[in-house]
């Protein structure tokens, strides 16, 4: 018996109580004489406490404040700590007088299926009811601030992973320690021992309680490691596990990680998970004071809490007997015990008899309220109807084993008549089912090695409850957390909801936080019942992780923030903070987007940068860019299957434009071809293609070509990349390197500021330009000559925003943006560059007749703003607003040479509709613009001035 | 998460791996255009035993052998 007075002071609704140490909230709160804990999801019903674990359906609240504060988080499943706030969810103004119940009495207009038919009905209702729906039902509301806890990630692995710490898993744990194998035991609980945690019996002359706490220490002390408080929710592919191990309970300020999330590849899996009781099904067994057995026993057992003054045992199996005990010793009143089997014998129901009144063939009707909670119980007893007055009713109708981790490994399933229910069948992966889990009830078969003493003698197998067939007025319910009743599943099975697959959906059983793990059995023996088939013909629904619901932070892990994904910085970086870069994503990169001076729009920045470029000289730098060499004397072999352009005939020191396909003959990336030597290659291609044309060119080598002799180096991180553009181009080379700037498309060593490097004449703004590759960690020096250079001749730096407008005005195309996966080299023009005689990735699928065919296919085309106003990019290209578009715009950008607004679109059969006018109209941005369609080409049409 | 043998490195996790694609959907450079496009668009898909390509972030191109049903992986060969 525990003292009156708690030592830890915790809140519940604002209202100050104390606990004591080992308490869950839900112990504490009813040794406070709290039996009001939560109101029900659809009805907002009165709820109390019903299980004692992480199975609890009912008693859910928001415990912590703030920013910590965590949703739905089970009463039960919470371990009091000073200073714990709790509070009550789903209630307004407040628990005890809450407005949305008269849900329960408008429960007619929510039954099953409401949401199926309020969506079949017309838009507008569901426009009406969702107000209503969203503010009446619900769980807790998520914290609106960010996560101020730190989460981890743990990778371990182990010869042998046990699961679950009570007798079974204990047991295994230890003697797979002590044959020398690496051993992991987790228990999601904060104590090992499990069933021994509820009940009174001496393992080797140690109460059950003390054994296990002994045997975790030799399990440690042999090298093992024992997790508590860590539930495994997962268990996937090749016996790998992931379990979230609480360092801190929920809302509980942490030194370091508040959880981390463990990944275990394990040799050999022990499911010792033990079982989960089953309520009785009968009129109102969800008040508050009705609750299950074991949970009852272990409030009496481990908390010394009774769970009321008058009692009612309510059972269908031996277990449920040794909470009469149980509570009778704590001083609680036994009313009665109702065991609903007309013969029950056994060392433990003749104890029972010899000290209580017990009724066989005897069941509860309907639970009788007095205010919110229980006042007494309306029983059937020896055929008759007798009200018994209680305020609190314990009852069991059988236990399930816990098969959620056996069920994802892909374990099979074996039906047991006698327990109405499924036991653990052969495994798939390597784990095998110990203990309870496995069907054993009889501890002193589970400890086969020890010597058990049980006071109470054992009891016989879990045997199922009774059917219920509405014999009483009220509402029955199968699943408690979503309100889900008898009559529920009826009425599915009435409108052809058949399947448990589509009950479940129907009346949404089994889909709350709990995941059904105290119901499903009990509401799957009714749908059996109700379809008049054996129960394992009814069907299961996928057991599917996580087993108790995860903190999202809990997969973030460390991965937050800055750490969410890797930033790429160019080499250069600091050298563009130096001239007060913007800086922009582009993929993983950070680029300068713009160089903005005082008081200038980027929008401003980025034109006068790129008139810049088509007035004299600008850099800008594409270090990011992918790089790649090719190198052995089967090189060109592996670069004639990746470019669809003509390749052999290339000449050394010289370079083309080329383009990369995929095999189904789309456009994958672009870039240009660079012939360094008689069998060396480079090869340049997009920043945001990197990755996929690193992975392409090794399938292309290894899978298609079977290992040619040619190496494929990816050299983009190697050399830093400064382009240089516009008529002062050759000028500022010339003068830097000493030597004559290299012809259009060919290539040079050159020395600048001292440092080696090589130079590119690639133009990809219509202007005479170079690119500039430097090693990365001597790229400042030579950056720094050719920005000096530059603005001696009334040039500088330049953006991604300028190089977009400029390369738009030139009509060049942008993978991802132009070439979207869906365009042909032909729909962008470039049918004349691809190589005549095949053989590259792609080429056989260019054949397919759609492709062929002269009409129907989106061209790349130019839009010219009739009246200057700007276009919107993304919008549709139509001949009149509303109509379906004829095609898109795939980039805007204002006009570099002169003022206007221009872009680059694809339309259907574009290449036909030159000199249409159309409208580029953008519902979402609110826009309409007139523009004229023509060739994607707006400067130098005569391609005069990127020439040497 | 499969833990894949990989022919260089040993046994690692799913995560270091990239699924390719089948092995009867490649598509050879020599392949005539009816062939390559048969290839690309009517794949067997078989229930069971199945032949991949895979690739390991060390940079090895592997064929594995699955089972798409429980999973298995039969064997794992270099390509």
């Amino acid at each position: 018996m525990r003292d009156a007075a708690g030592s830890i002071p915790f809140t519940f609704d604002g209202k100050a109580y104390a606990g004591q140490p080992g308490d869950t909230l839900a112990a504490a709160l009813i040794a406070n004489g709290v039996r009001l804990v939560a109101r029900s999801f659809k009805l907002h019903r009165p709820r109390g406490i019903m299980g004692a674990g992480v199975e609890e359906p009912s008693a859910l609240v928001t415990v912590g404040e703030g920013a910590r504060a965590e949703p739905n988080a089970r009463a039960t499943d919470v371990f009091l700590y000073p200073g714990l706030v709790a509070r009550s969810q789903n209630a307004w103004p407040s628990l005890a007088f809450d407005v949305g119940a008269v849900n329960s009495l408008a429960a007619a207009l929510i039954p099953a299926g409401f949401y199926y038919k309020t969506f079949f009905g017309p838009p507008s209702r569901w426009m009406l009811y969702e107000r209503f729906i969203r503010r009446a039902a619900g769980l807790g509301k998520p914290p609106q601030a960010p996560d101020p806890d730190h989460y981890g990630h743990r990778s371990a692995f182990c010869d042998v992973l046990v699961v679950g710490a009570g007798p079974a898993g204990l047991a295994a744990a230890l003697t797979a320690v002590d044959a020398g194998k690496r051993v992991i035991l987790i228990e999601q609980d904060a104590a090992p021992g499990g069933s021994l945690l509820r009940e009174r019996v001496t393992i080797d002359g140690e109460p059950g309680v003390v054994w296990a706490a002994n045997v975790a220490d030799r399990i440690r002390a042999g090298g093992g490691r024992v997790l508590l408080r860590t539930t495994v929710s997962g268990y996937w592919d090749d016996n790998f596990l992931t379990a979230v191990e609480r360092r801190v309970e929920p809302g509980q300020p942490a030194e370091g990680d508040a959880q981390v999330l463990w990944r275990v590849r394990a040799g050999e899996v022990v499911l010792a998970t033990g079982t989960i009781e089953r309520p009785l099904v009968f009129a109102n067994n969800d008040l508050p004071g009705v609750m299950m057995a074991g949970a009852a026993r272990a409030l009496a057992l481990r908390h010394g809490v009774a769970p009321g003054r008058r009692a009612v045992i309510a059972t269908s199996h031996d277990e449920a007997y040794r909470t009469a005990f149980a509570l009778a010793d704590l001083g609680v009143e036994i009313v009665a015990i109702l065991d609903s089997r007309t013969q029950a014998s056994g060392p433990l129901v003749e104890a029972a008899r010899a000290r209580f009144v017990v009724h066989a063939g005897a069941r509860p009707l309907r639970a009788i309220r007095r205010g919110i909670g229980l006042a007494g119980v309306d029983a059937l007893i020896d055929g008759a109807k007798r009200r018994l007055l209680a305020d609190c009713l314990a009852m069991s109708g059988g236990a399930s084993p816990v098969l959620h981790l056996h069920r994802q490994a892909g374990g099979a399933l074996e039906y047991d008549a006698a327990r109405g229910g499924f036991l653990p069948g052969a495994g798939r992966q390597r784990h095998v089912s110990i203990g309870a889990a496995a069907g054993e009830h009889d501890l002193s078969a589970i400890l086969t090695l020890a010597r058990v003493v049980d006071p109470l003698g054992p009891g016989s197998p879990p045997a199922p409850g009774p059917l219920w067939h509405d014999e009483a007025p009220g509402k029955a319910f199968v699943d408690f957390q979503n309100d889900v009743t008898t009559l529920d599943l009826a009425l599915a099975q009435r409108e052809g909801y058949v399947s448990v697959e589509h009950t479940k959906r129907y009346t949404t059983l089994g889909m709350g936080t709990d995941q059904g793990k105290t119901g499903a059995m009990v509401a799957l023996a009714q749908i059996a019942d109700l379809r008049g088939v054996p129960l394992p013909d009814a069907g299961l629904t996928t057991f599917r992780p996580p087993y108790t619901p995860v903190t999202m932070g809990a997969f973030a892990g460390p991965m937050k923030g800055d750490h969410a994904a890797p930033i790429r910085r160019l080499p250069l970086a600091a050298a563009h903070d130096a001239l007060g870069a913007l800086w922009v994503p582009a993929g993983a990169w950070m680029r300068p987007r713009a160089y903005l001076a005082p008081d200038e729009t980027v929008a401003q920045a980025s034109l006068r940068e790129a008139r810049m470029v088509r007035a004299s000289v600008g850099v800008v730098d594409v270090s990011s860019l992918a790089k790649f060499e090719i190198a052995g004397p089967d090189a060109v072999d592996l670069v004639a299957a990746v470019c669809a352009t003509p390749v052999a005939k290339l000449a050394i020191g010289r370079g083309r434009y080329t383009v990369m396909l995929r095999e189904d003959g789309m456009v994958m990336d672009d870039g240009t071809l660079w012939r360094l030597a008689e069998d060396r290659w480079l090869i340049t291609s997009s920043t945001g293609g990197a990755a996929r044309m690193a992975r392409h060119l090794t399938y292309v080598a290894d899978v298609l070509l079977g290992h040619p002799r040619a190496a494929v180096v990816d050299v983009g991180e190697h050399w830093a990349g400064l382009a240089l553009a516009g008529p002062q181009a050759a000028a500022v080379l010339s003068g830097l390197t000493g030597a004559e700037a290299p012809a259009h498309m060919g290539l040079g060593d050159a020395v600048i500021a001292g440092v080696p490097v090589r130079v590119l004449a690639a133009s990809y703004s219509g202007e005479r330009a170079f690119e500039v590759h430097v090693p990365g960690h001597l790229a400042r020096a030579v950056f720094d000559a050719l920005v000096g250079a530059a603005r001696g001749l009334g040039g500088g730096v330049y953006g991604l925003d300028a190089m977009d407008h400029l390369r738009v005005e030139k009509g060049h195309v942008v993978i991802g943006a132009e070439a979207d996966g869906r365009v042909t080299p032909a729909d962008l023009g470039l049918g004349g560059v691809l190589r005549k005689t095949g053989g590259y990735v792609g080429w056989q699928a260019l054949q397919r007749p759609a492709l062929v065919g002269p009409v129907g296919r989106r061209h790349l085309v130019g839009l010219t703003s009739v009246d200057h106003t700007p276009i919107a990019e993304g919008a549709m290209l139509v001949m009149r607003e509303g109509e379906p578009p004829l095609g898109h715009v795939t980039t805007a950008a204002p006009r570099v040479a002169q003022d206007g607004a221009i872009a680059l679109g694809l339309l259907t059969d574009g290449a036909t509709r030159h000199g249409q006018i159309m409208l580029a109209w953008s519902p979402t941005r609110r826009s309409t613009v007139p523009v004229r369609v023509g060739p994607p080409l707006f400067y130098d049409a005569q391609g005069a001035r990127y020439r040497d | 998460m499969l833990l894949i043998p990989c022919p260089h490195c040993g046994p690692r996790n799913q995560e270091e791996f990239a699924y390719e694609r089948t092995l009867d959907s490649v598509v050879r450079l020599n392949d005539a255009p009816e062939l390559a496009i048969a290839t690309l668009y009517a794949r067997a898909n078989p229930r069971g035993q199945e032949h991949e390509i895979w690739s390991h972030t060390c940079g090895q191109w592997l064929r594995l052998t699955r089972d798409r049903i429980s999973h298995a992986i039969h064997s794992v060969e270099p390509l």
